[in-house]
């Protein structure tokens, strides 16, 4: 907790109230004891609030229950990552305690349900222990028969307490969530709410107070990445796409199965991952850019037939919610492990645009970008996030929709002739013309998946491979060409740089910030155009002695993750080096800052 | 993000094409219909299916842009390549996911697939199953010739027991897929049989099916004269065989009587085995459609997403 250093007198013993710029909440218990809800209370009430949010979230990948974390990262300031040590741990069993005390930082407040959890003595000396029979004062406000049920809103209200929260806003996001529902189940969360509230923790030592936060222009939203990821491709004029269930994509398809009616839309399930993106790519052919997307081992399974979208240059957009891999893998945790399937999965040679949001407000608007790509290229673009950045949530200021949407039914006035394939167009950038069309010379096109002449008819001719391999290459360099040079992080020359890629980039900057306080030459760039790259990196990498390559993935056989293998093979530059790692968690600002320390000192591998 | 990168050029204005009301449009001659030069063997089965496909074009007189043919990967599967309308030529088995993306957005065209038993019942046997279940509304052709031609002579899903192939040297040994009970038990809301050595059949089942408000599938037996000669000869009176028509009284409603039906040995029956009236697919998602789009009636689609929007503050 980032204390100011001005504390309001106390007096009669009541609690200090500490003025505070952040702090960092974790929820330990079960994944059903609704501690997601806790925490999406929490960050949508500092979106009211004109705070910055930031959560991270564990889930078990088991049917049913397994531990579960919900971590909540509130600040008046700007807040790049979701923290790497807590200022409270709210711990419901004896595993939540003893398993999470350890990402509570020394000295901070573990509040915990006095009816599940012994605490160790040893640890009393090092961190301040509160307990409350959480479980049992529930079911006392609220009646015996909710058994677990309500106690996170109890503790909701114990929070709210202790960081002195806005009651009538957090009421009113209790109220919303509980609208439609039962009349009496919003009575008995009012009730354990109100409860947790009043309880009085008599040996709490100090409440705090969150600073003022800086005036944000307009309203925020909150949501989660892939909620941002969903209505970014609603807004880009999305109206068809299919699917099939996968964590973490499924939030995805599901919210897309929902919404698209209302605009004329349909979402498909389909039978399995290749007909999901067999019948997307029917949708893209049928005028409108569609949508399919999967994690890990679905996006194995649409290999194929991405291939048949970059050969019969159709727009699509796949979004790739990666997991930890390979194979069935650790479906609910975080790796950055799939941008080599992203940009080279399938056979031959396949250029496809790969793109990757850096965080939730940014899966928004890339995936208008991915529409806008693939439209104008002809090509699959794959969005890259993460089981991270799909479920955390962020306030971010509202997009101004009626500026943003788009309109992109597809054009079906006659022609006088068309090549789907032409060999004359600029920078081999073409667009097919749907069904529907009429085409004067009365000569139609074939989207095919055989190499072809212009017309989409099968050729064999090597002249005629050779150019049109070249084709759907030089549309992808004309597009590198055209990207904007990414901007650096702190100065544009140093010691360090540190890259990275997608979800990353907050724990990075934050690297940074903390690096340079100390006095280190620290900066770094986000590369959010993985294929083709922007330019100017090759500039960027020469303002440093040491480029380090921060992703979530293995060092691989070389010694290199897989952004860094593709820069190093890009740049020839020997000063590229990595820093991966495959806990299946995101980064710690601080393990960022030790690796780079410790990779540093052990200066460049010999081979 | 720059308006450089995405800016996609207009395409140049109206065209001064003659923009005759769609009813004083003349049907298309065989000449407009043709493409490309058909590629298959001389003597092949497709050629036949290929030319009823032509008249039915002309007969119905459908026009040159609302007509889309799919394929997959096979001998038969080059079709689009034939047919002077927009086509698409995908991937081995996966036609009807493709078509139905097509299909499902796109209510004002007529999609026809055409495929080999390969695509259908082997590499694809899984769409078949789901789009005969969805009854997503197009008319599927399987150019059936118990064998895989295009890579030259292995065992189909529906070569007989028996039949020798390059990867059955001693005989086939597995049960062949038996098309009409596989379409039908899959849910297939019209299912036909019928042979490319009678054009006159082939062409009434091919107009019944374009009608039929569904999944409609033909069978259509087509003889591969390089790789299974004279498969099909039982089915032709021409042949020394002969061509037994479904039963006039036999009740394409009824389930049970058409999977009898079906039960016959080569060469069975030829005509409708199954017909039903089941809500489509496309049918289910315009009311689903239609009930929410009456929530937002009035609001444009920024509008609609700024709601959403509201609910998340």
């Amino acid at each position: 907790m980032s204390e100011s250093t001005v504390t309001a007198p106390t007096s009669g013993g009541a609690p200090k109230i500490s003025k505070i710029s952040e702090a960092i909440i974790r929820i330990a218990g079960n994944s059903q004891d609704g501690i997601q809800a806790i925490g999406g209370f929490l960050a949508r009430l500092a979106g009211r609030s004109e705070q910055e949010v930031m959560t991270f979230m564990t889930i078990p990948s088991t049917i049913s229950g397994g531990p579960s974390i919900f971590q909540v990262r509130i600040g008046s300031g700007e807040v790049l990552s979701s923290g790497d040590e807590a200022d409270v741990l709210l711990a419901f069993y004896q595993h939540s305690y003893e398993g999470h005390i350890d990402s509570l930082k020394k000295g901070g407040i573990v509040l915990y349900d006095s009816g599940h959890v012994e605490p160790n003595p040893e640890w009393t000396k090092d961190y301040h222990h509160v307990g409350v029979a959480i479980s049992g004062l529930t079911v006392e406000a609220i009646g015996g028969t909710a058994k677990d049920k309500g106690k996170n809103i109890y503790s909701l209200g114990l929070i709210a307490k202790m960081f002195d929260l806005n009651v009538a806003k957090l009421e009113k996001l209790v109220a919303e969530r509980f609208t439609g529902k039962d009349e009496s189940i919003l009575k008995n969360a009012l009730a354990a709410f109100h409860a947790g509230y009043s309880y009085s923790m008599g040996n709490l030592i100090e409440t705090f107070q969150f600073m003022d936060a800086q005036k944000k222009k307009g309203h925020q939203v909150v949501m989660n990445g892939n909620e941002a990821l969903s209505y970014g491709l609603i807004a880009a004029g999305v109206r068809f796409g299919a699917g099939y269930p996968i964590t973490p994509w499924s939030d995805v398809m599901e919210l897309l199965r929902r919404e698209l009616p209302k605009y004329g839309g349909s979402f498909i399930q389909t039978e399995d991952e290749i007909a999901a993106v067999s019948m997307a790519l029917g949708g893209s052919y049928a005028g409108r850019v569609a949508v399919t997307g999967s994690s890990g081992p679905g996006i194995s399974l649409k290999t194929e037939a991405i291939g048949w979208g970059v050969m019969a240059e159709m727009p699509l957009v796949i979004c790739d919610i990666q997991r930890g891999g390979p194979s069935t893998g650790m479906p609910t945790n975080v790796e950055q492990s799939d941008l080599n399937i992203a940009v080279n999965g399938g056979h031959g040679d396949s250029p496809r645009v790969v793109i990757a949001p850096t965080n939730v407000e940014d899966c928004f608007y890339m995936a208008i970008e991915a529409v806008n790509i693939a439209r104008k290229y002809s090509v699959p673009v794959v969005i890259l996030s993460d089981q991270a950045i799909s479920t955390r949530i962020e306030a971010f200021e509202e997009p101004d929709l009626e500026k943003i949407c788009q309109d992109i039914t597809p054009d079906l006035s006659p022609v006088a002739d068309h090549k789907p394939y032409s060999l004359s167009a600029a920078d081999g950038i073409t667009q097919h013309v749907a069904p529907g069309t009429r085409i004067q010379s009365g000569k139609y096109p074939i989207a095919t998946g055989l190499e072809h002449d212009e017309l989409g008819h099968p050729t064999g001719s090597p002249k005629l491979h050779m150019q049109m391999v070249a084709k759907r290459r030089k549309k992808l360099q004309a597009l590198g060409e055209s990207l904007p040079v990414p901007t650096v992080y702190g100065p544009a020359e140093g010691n360090v740089l540190l890259v990275g890629w997608g979800s990353t980039q907050g724990p990075i900057r934050e690297a940074v910030d903390r690096a340079r306080a100390a006095g280190d030459s620290v900066s770094s760039v986000h590369i959010k155009h993985i294929n083709p790259l922007p330019p100017g990196l090759e500039n960027i990498f020469a303002g440093f002695n040491h480029v380090f390559v921060v992703e979530m993935n293995d060092e691989g056989l070389y010694g290199y993750g897989q952004l860094g293998a593709l820069l190093r093979a890009r740049y020839c530059d020997p000063k590229i080096r990595g820093i991966t790692k495959t806990d299946g968690l995101t980064f710690r600002v601080r393990e960022i800052l030790e690796r780079a320390k410790s990779t540093v000192a052990a200066g460049v591998r010999k081979l | 993000m720059s308006n450089s990168l995405t800016e996609i050029p207009a395409r140049g204005g109206n065209l001064a094409v003659a923009t005759l009301p769609e009813s004083e449009r003349k049907g298309l001659t065989k000449k407009e219909i043709a493409a490309d030069h058909p590629t298959w063997c001389p003597g092949c089965g497709d050629f036949s299916v290929l030319a009823l496909y032509f008249k039915l074009i002309e007969k119905r007189k459908m026009v040159h842009e609302k007509i889309t043919t799919v394929a997959g990967i096979g001998c038969s599967s080059r079709f689009p390549y034939f047919v002077q309308a927009h086509g698409v030529h995908y991937i081995h088995g996966r036609a009807l996911p493709f078509a139905s993306g097509i299909s499902l957005s796109r209510p004002d065209l007529h999609v026809f697939v055409f495929g080999g038993d390969g695509d259908a019942f082997s590499i694809g046997g899984n769409h078949v199953n789901h789009t005969a279940r969805k009854n997503i509304k197009m008319t599927y052709v399987i150019m059936d010739n118990f064998v895989y031609g295009l890579t030259k002579k292995q065992t189909s899903p529906t070569s007989p027991i028996g039949f020798k192939s390059k990867t059955d040297i001693w005989g086939a040994v597995d049960q062949p897929i038996n098309p009409m009970k596989q379409l039908i038990s899959a849910g297939a809301t019209f299912v036909a049989r019928t042979t490319a050595t009678n054009p006159n059949h082939l062409l009434q089942m091919m107009e019944a099916a374009m009608d039929h408000d569904g999944f409609s599938v033909i069978e259509c037996l087509s003889e591969c004269v390089e790789f299974y000669e004279g498969a099909f000869d039982a089915a032709n009176p021409r042949k020394g065989g002969v061509f037994n028509q479904v039963p006039a009284d036999h009740d394409v409603t009824d389930e049970v009587a058409a999977y009898k039906l079906a039960s016959d040995p080569f060469p069975g029956h030829f005509g409708i085995f199954y017909k039903v009236n089941r809500a489509t697919k496309n049918a289910n998602e315009a009311k689903i459609n239609a009930t929410l789009q009456e929530k937002v009636k009035g609001l444009k689609d920024w509008q609609i997403l700024q709601k959403s929007f509201e609910r998340l503050k």
